[in-house]
């Protein structure tokens, strides 16, 4: 058990250590010469009017929002359905498949509020 | 993998000096190795096989010059490319610009670790494997995101910002279908999950019910869209947001994210493999190699074996790659609006109907049904298939196109 997981931070290190070390033996041998419009960010050889960091559209973080809840949802329907097929074997697939029904029809409404509300619409006026 | 490291340290006497988290260190390095030189042969091959497949579909060469047909076209690029200026531009939140690369990498790499090549070559088969991919591969979203917002550049921001809505909403219906699989088969676990089908095509999970059937299609295009693939390359969108998130990046940083991005083809194919094509099932297939080569130790036999079923992995996963590589090809990009629409308005409404569906049918439906459901699915699939090649026959008949079988021609 313990190994396995071991593996997944074997795995993270040997790849930041890929990155880290090619970046600094790339370091020693490429050129480096920078010079003011090189270094300006790129706006399709324009100067570059006001900076990036600005607000964004709002539809993004509705998409997020919706994200979050049916992402939290699916990780909690994995347990129910790791064992479905098990209680279906005992007989007690009945009941597994109602929890089942109640959490997705629970979702379900809100899924239908959402998409008549109309924030599924990526064209619309605020 | 761990027995199979205990069996060499019990066998091996210098091993069996040291402690043993330390042999166990330097085994699962190994490992690591060799899965890290797989996934960057791999990454540099589809580069090329890419590039020489669009030159076939748009009636041109592709790149042939470096190398017997240009196959080191990629390592030649690789190179040039490390030996480029690093740019970070003035502006730029400079930590997160040079952090972004790392998440992108790790993100890719990390899922290499529960994909099974086959019965025993397996890096570490987790408990909850095919959660675990579904978690790292999210890791991504945060490098893009991240790289868009460092740049301070406006096609960045906006190509991070459309990639993480993309990446973020297609995560639902590749989750769903997950759900579906793992409630057919009862695991979580990626061998559990290839365990539970079998070799034979009405035994792989695409064709058990009309409902894995039509899964399939959310998942397929949910990873396309999660790799940033055509036709869901929006963030990358060339002819409007420049290059997307990876705009500023310059030299070898640049390439990192085409090295995850290449991978993640592989990824692609791997993950529909694993959970709808059987994975590395062979069926009788290396007993009767081994009948061949008249093979009668337990251990080569057991190498032959996971040979063979590797290259029974392999070639799915690589048919899928490369039909991959063919839609980028062939489709049109959908527009961003589209893009959203065919997500939640489509695959989510799709996904669900399966789950509940597939829910009600497993617990209704009796076992015997099911195998003849099967069977009459794989009829239906041999049936289209033949329908496929039919149509392919008539149009080259149609159209007098000369066929070669050789790719290299």
């Amino acid at each position: 058990m313990l190994f396995s997981y071991s593996n997944v931070l074997v795995f993270a290190a040997v790849g930041i250590a890929f990155i880290l070390v090619t970046l600094s033996i790339g370091a020693l041998i490429r050129p480096y010469a920078p010079s003011l419009n090189k270094l300006s960010s790129y706006e399709c050889g324009e100067e570059p009017v006001g900076s990036a960091w600005m607000n964004f559209n709002i539809r993004f973080y509705i998409i997020a929002l919706i994200f979050v809840i049916f992402d939290v949802e699916v990780a909690f329907m994995f347990p129910v359905v790791r064992i479905f097929k098990e209680w279906i074997l005992e007989g007690r697939g009945v009941v597994a498949l109602l929890e089942i029904l109640v959490f997705v029809l629970i979702l379900l409404v809100g899924f239908i509020y959402v998409w008549k509300k109309g924030d599924l619409n990526w064209v619309k006026k605020i | 993998m761990q027995p199979f490291i205990d069996q060499i340290i019990s066998e091996c006497e210098i091993l069996q000096g040291l402690p043993l988290w330390f042999s166990y260190l330097i085994f699962q390095l190994i490992f690591c190795g060799i899965i890290f030189v797989f996934v960057a042969v791999f990454a540099m091959l589809a580069g090329y096989a890419e590039r020489r497949v669009a030159g076939r579909i748009q009636s041109r060469i592709g790149p042939n010059r470096v190398g017997p047909q240009g196959i080191l076209q990629s390592l030649a690029d690789g190179i040039k490319v490390f030996l480029k200026e690093d740019i970070i531009p003035t502006h730029a939140d400079h930590i997160l610009f040079r952090l972004a690369p790392y998440f992108i990498f790790i993100g890719m790499f990390l899922s290499f670790v529960a994909i099974p090549f086959s019965s025993q070559w397996v890096i570490a088969d987790l408990d909850i494997g095919i959660f675990y991919l579904l978690a790292v591969e999210s890791l991504v979203v945060i490098g893009i995101v991240m790289s868009g917002w460092a740049s301070n550049n406006k096609w960045s921001l906006l190509g991070g910002m459309r990639s993480a809505a993309q990446i973020v909403s297609y995560e639902v219906p590749v989750a769903l279908t997950i759900l579906l699989v793992v409630m057919y088969s009862g695991t979580m676990s990626i061998q559990g999950i290839i365990m539970a089908q079998g070799a034979a095509p009405w035994n792989w999970n695409i064709f058990q019910t009309p409902f894995l059937f039509v899964a399939f299609f959310p998942l397929f295009m949910g990873s396309l869209a999660e790799g940033n693939r055509m036709p869901f390359d929006m963030p990358e969108a060339e002819s409007e947001l420049v290059s997307g998130y990876n705009t500023e990046y310059s030299g070898f940083r640049f390439v990192i994210f085409f090295f995850a991005e290449f991978s993640n083809l592989y990824l692609i194919g791997a993950l529909a493999t694993v959970l709808f094509f059987g994975g590395w099932q062979a069926g009788p297939l290396p007993d009767f190699v081994n009948g061949l080569l008249g093979i009668e130790t337990p251990l080569s036999a057991a190498i032959v074996k996971n040979l063979v079923e590797l290259c029974v992995f392999m070639f799915k996963s690589l048919c899928l790659v490369f039909i991959v590589i063919q839609l980028r090809w062939t489709l049109p990009r959908v527009r961003v609006d589209q893009l959203m629409n065919i997500c939640w308005k489509y695959l989510v409404p799709v996904a669900f109907f399966n789950l509940v569906v597939m829910g009600i049918w497993m617990v209704v439906v009796p076992e015997y049904v099911t195998d003849i459901v099967a069977l009459c699915m794989t009829a239906c699939g041999v049936l289209l298939l033949g329908y496929f090649f039919y149509r392919v026959a008539w149009q080259l008949k149609n159209t007098k196109a000369r066929l070669r079988f050789n790719p290299l021609s």
